[in-house]
């Protein structure tokens, strides 16, 4: 196969995702959208699947032994139309660069997960939702358009009206219907670059959860860091921080001067010389959580904090995912409905107990879902822990909360997931047919594919 | 393909009737196991059964080591017929009688092929597979009887340096490829095949073996001695004068 000159030669490189553990080695190709056909065209056997900013946290943006591309971003290509509220951007550019552009003209972006480091086109892959899924779902229910190329290098538009079958099977479909090119989706108006929050230390499992359910009707973003090494009466210990869009008057004379001001920046790098061990053991990190968890306050509210401070505490350290060390670490994330609290707090239980080194935790309630067969959210709770994957028993400990989460009638995050077996997603999704009756009918060869769908048998019907 | 904790969906045994290979295939396994492939001379030997539960399917497929020409035909109809190879484990092998290969230096020259020619063939067949595929993990049985050469068994002995040598090098000169090689070196393990012999000192079962194989194969580590304790006393008996190591009860 002779390359196309355009779109180079591609390398091969070893690929991991955020939680750096298992990777694979791929044919990387770069590539804009202009040339993208050709790219697609060139794909070896084991076909191909787009890469953004690989912050998925296992396997959706690894291809082994096929061919991963990378969508340049159009720097600059963005579309504010004022008198929709509505934006429209590449697929390869980020959260980042867009709350550069976007924020200063007065407009937010509907929906932000934990780093702003994601590209668009990765963000309707994976369906995120962030601190206001309550209020305003996931990412995919603000999308109003999209392009995308499909196997066969045609491009097509879709939208909730327009083949809506193949819109919603692309929103959450990890990429695996074709290359989302561009997209067009709602923003929030916003009169300032601040958020109001309200704070609280809540200091067990129950109270932080009824004060959850009674005060999140009453703010747009809202969530709750949780200390599982806390044990006894304190399980499940955390720190409520509910949050709004500041308004003009909320700011001081000096910040209420320059209302919309933004500057997203790093203050500290993670070194890529970590000892292979890693730096995350359970004194660093009951050490930490302890401090964390006494430096919030008992109660504040009217405290006005910046976007990054609010949605993006973790970028401000680049490269926070080595400190786990060579093995890397993996996310367990996963939603149960409501009424199953219960199995919740077992899962909780289970975790404390297991004595593992584990940061910080984030429990968030759900809104509605959307109507993506293979989107994560739901209504319920959700919860995500960081594990390093060396830890000793983590196969059992983790089979044995999918299926509590199973039971319950619950799921996990495609996103995140990196451990579980095949007829797990199965349960969990049980609209999998569904999304891949559409999947065969725009790639009836199985041109996309990646480690993730390998792993789960994603594109394979099963009978 | 593997998950995150380094538990393969796929595994192949050549050598399917090695109880040091079953051992590891038993450690191996976890809910994400989908398929076991027992590989060896004599299919009506291999215990599929063992193996059975609820998910998992197990296939017996026929192997030699000396049919060196058939490696790379099975290794990529394996792939055909079960999607990825996440783990080959290499296991074949013959220990054979020191005292008889002086007479009979045909069946010297056979257990040259197998150990050495024919897991030469099967380890590049299996890792060319995994370098199509970007990814995949070989795990080499070697032995510390290729530390160095001893009266009792050095034929099996060079048969084995060889191995772990080509092993050695095969694992570097896939840096980068996605494809790990892990080379096991076992002491005296108590098995059908050294059934009769007097155990080493530091002697251990398939099991214990197993162990601390499969930990090191999941920390991505390319060497494990099985005990531990073996590479610092082959540190030593590696310096030890002829005159005297000559001498010394190693069995």
């Amino acid at each position: 196969m002779t390359p196309t000159p355009d779109i180079g030669a591609g390398r091969r490189a070893l690929l991991h995702g955020w939680g750096r553990a298992a990777a694979s080695a791929a044919t990387v190709v770069e590539v804009d959208a202009g040339h993208l056909a050709a790219a697609v065209k060139d794909l070896p056997a084991r076909g191909g699947i787009a890469r953004g900013l690989g912050r998925s946290y296992g396997d959706p943006s690894q291809n082994a032994g096929g061919h991963v591309l990378r969508l340049r971003p159009t720097q600059g290509d963005v579309v504010i139309d004022e008198a929709t509220g509505e934006v429209t951007v590449g697929a390869g550019a980020s959260i980042d660069e867009l709350l550069g552009i976007i924020v200063p003209r007065g407009y937010f972006i509907p929906v932000t997960p934990g780093t702003r480091y994601v590209t668009i086109g990765g963000a309707i892959a994976s369906d995120i939702h962030g601190k206001n899924h309550h209020r305003d779902g996931s990412f995919g229910n603000h999308v109003t358009r999209m392009s995308v190329m499909l196997a066969d290098t045609t491009i097509v538009e879709i939208g909730p009206e327009r083949d809506p079958g193949l819109f919603w099977a692309t929103v959450g479909g990890m990429g695996l219907t074709g290359v989302i090119i561009d997209a067009t989706f709602r923003v929030i108006p916003i009169e300032t670059s601040r958020i109001t929050v309200e704070t609280s230390r809540i200091d067990n499992l129950d109270d932080l959860m009824s004060r959850m359910s009674e005060s999140d009707t009453r703010f747009r973003y809202s969530v709750a860091w949780l200390d599982l090494l806390a044990r006894g009466r304190h399980l499940g210990r955390g720190v409520l921080a509910n949050g709004d869009h500041s308004l003009r008057s909320d700011l001081d004379a000096r910040d209420s001067n320059d209302p919309l001001t933004y500057s997203g920046r790093q203050v500290a790098s993670v070194p890529p010389l970590v000892p292979p061990c890693g730096v995350i053991n359970r004194v660093s990190v009951a050490g930490f959580n302890e401090l964390w968890y006494r430096k919030a306050p008992r109660s504040r509210s009217g405290e006005v904090q910046t976007i990054p401070a609010y949605f993006h505490p973790l970028d401000l350290v680049g490269d926070w995912n080595r400190v786990y060390g060579r093995q890397g670490f993996l996310q367990y994330q996963f939603v149960v409905p409501f009424g199953a609290e219960s199995a919740l707090r077992t899962v909780i239980e289970r975790l404390s107990a297991a004595t593992l080194p584990i940061f910080l935790t984030v429990l968030k309630r759900f809104g509605a879902a959307n109507p993506a067969p293979l989107s994560f959210p739901t209504a319920g709770w959700t919860l995500a822990v960081d594990i390093p994957a060396r830890a000793h028993g983590l196969s059992e400990l983790l089979a044995g909360l999918d299926q509590v989460v199973l039971d319950a009638g619950g799921r996990h995050y495609l996103a995140k997931d990196f451990h579980i077996a095949a007829a797990s997603i199965r349960r969990g999704y049980p609209r999998l047919d569904e999304w891949q009756a559409v999947r065969d009918r725009v790639d009836p060869s199985g041109v996309w594919a990646s480690d993730l769908s390998r792993r789960l048998d994603l594109t394979s019907r099963q009978t | 393909m593997q998950n995150a904790l380094q538990e393969p969906q796929t595994i192949v045994l050549l050598g399917g009737t090695s109880e040091i290979g079953l051992a590891i295939v038993d450690e191996l396994l976890s809910p994400s196991t989908r398929t076991v492939v027992l590989a060896c001379r004599r299919p009506d030997d291999a215990q599929p059964e063992r193996f059975e539960r609820r998910q998992l399917s197990v296939a017996v497929e026929r192997f030699d080591a000396l049919e060196t020409g058939s490696h790379d035909g099975l290794i990529r109809r394996l792939a055909n017929d079960f999607g990825d190879l996440d783990v080959v484990v290499l296991a074949f092998g013959q220990l054979g009688s020191q005292a008889d290969f002086n007479d009979d230096p045909a069946a010297a020259a056979e257990l040259a092929t197998v150990n050495y020619t024919g897991a030469v063939t099967a380890s590049l067949a299996a890792t060319a597979q995994m370098r199509r595929q970007g990814h995949g993990h070989l795990v080499v049985l070697s032995s510390v009887a290729g530390e160095r050469g001893r009266a009792s068994n050095f034929v099996y002995g060079s048969s084995k340096a060889g191995l772990d040598a080509f092993a050695q090098g095969l694992g570097d000169s896939l840096a980068g490829s996605g494809v790990k090689v892990t080379v096991i070196r076992p002491g005296f393990v108590h098995s059908k095949m050294t059934s009769g012999i007097k155990p080493a000192p530091f002697s251990a079962t398939p099991q214990e073996v197993a162990k601390l194989a499969v930990a090191g194969i999941r920390s991505g580590r390319h060497t494990v001695w099985t005990p531990g304790i073996l590479r610092y006393v082959f540190m030593i008996l590696r310096h030890v004068p002829r005159g005297i190591f000559r001498r010394l009860p190693l069995g």
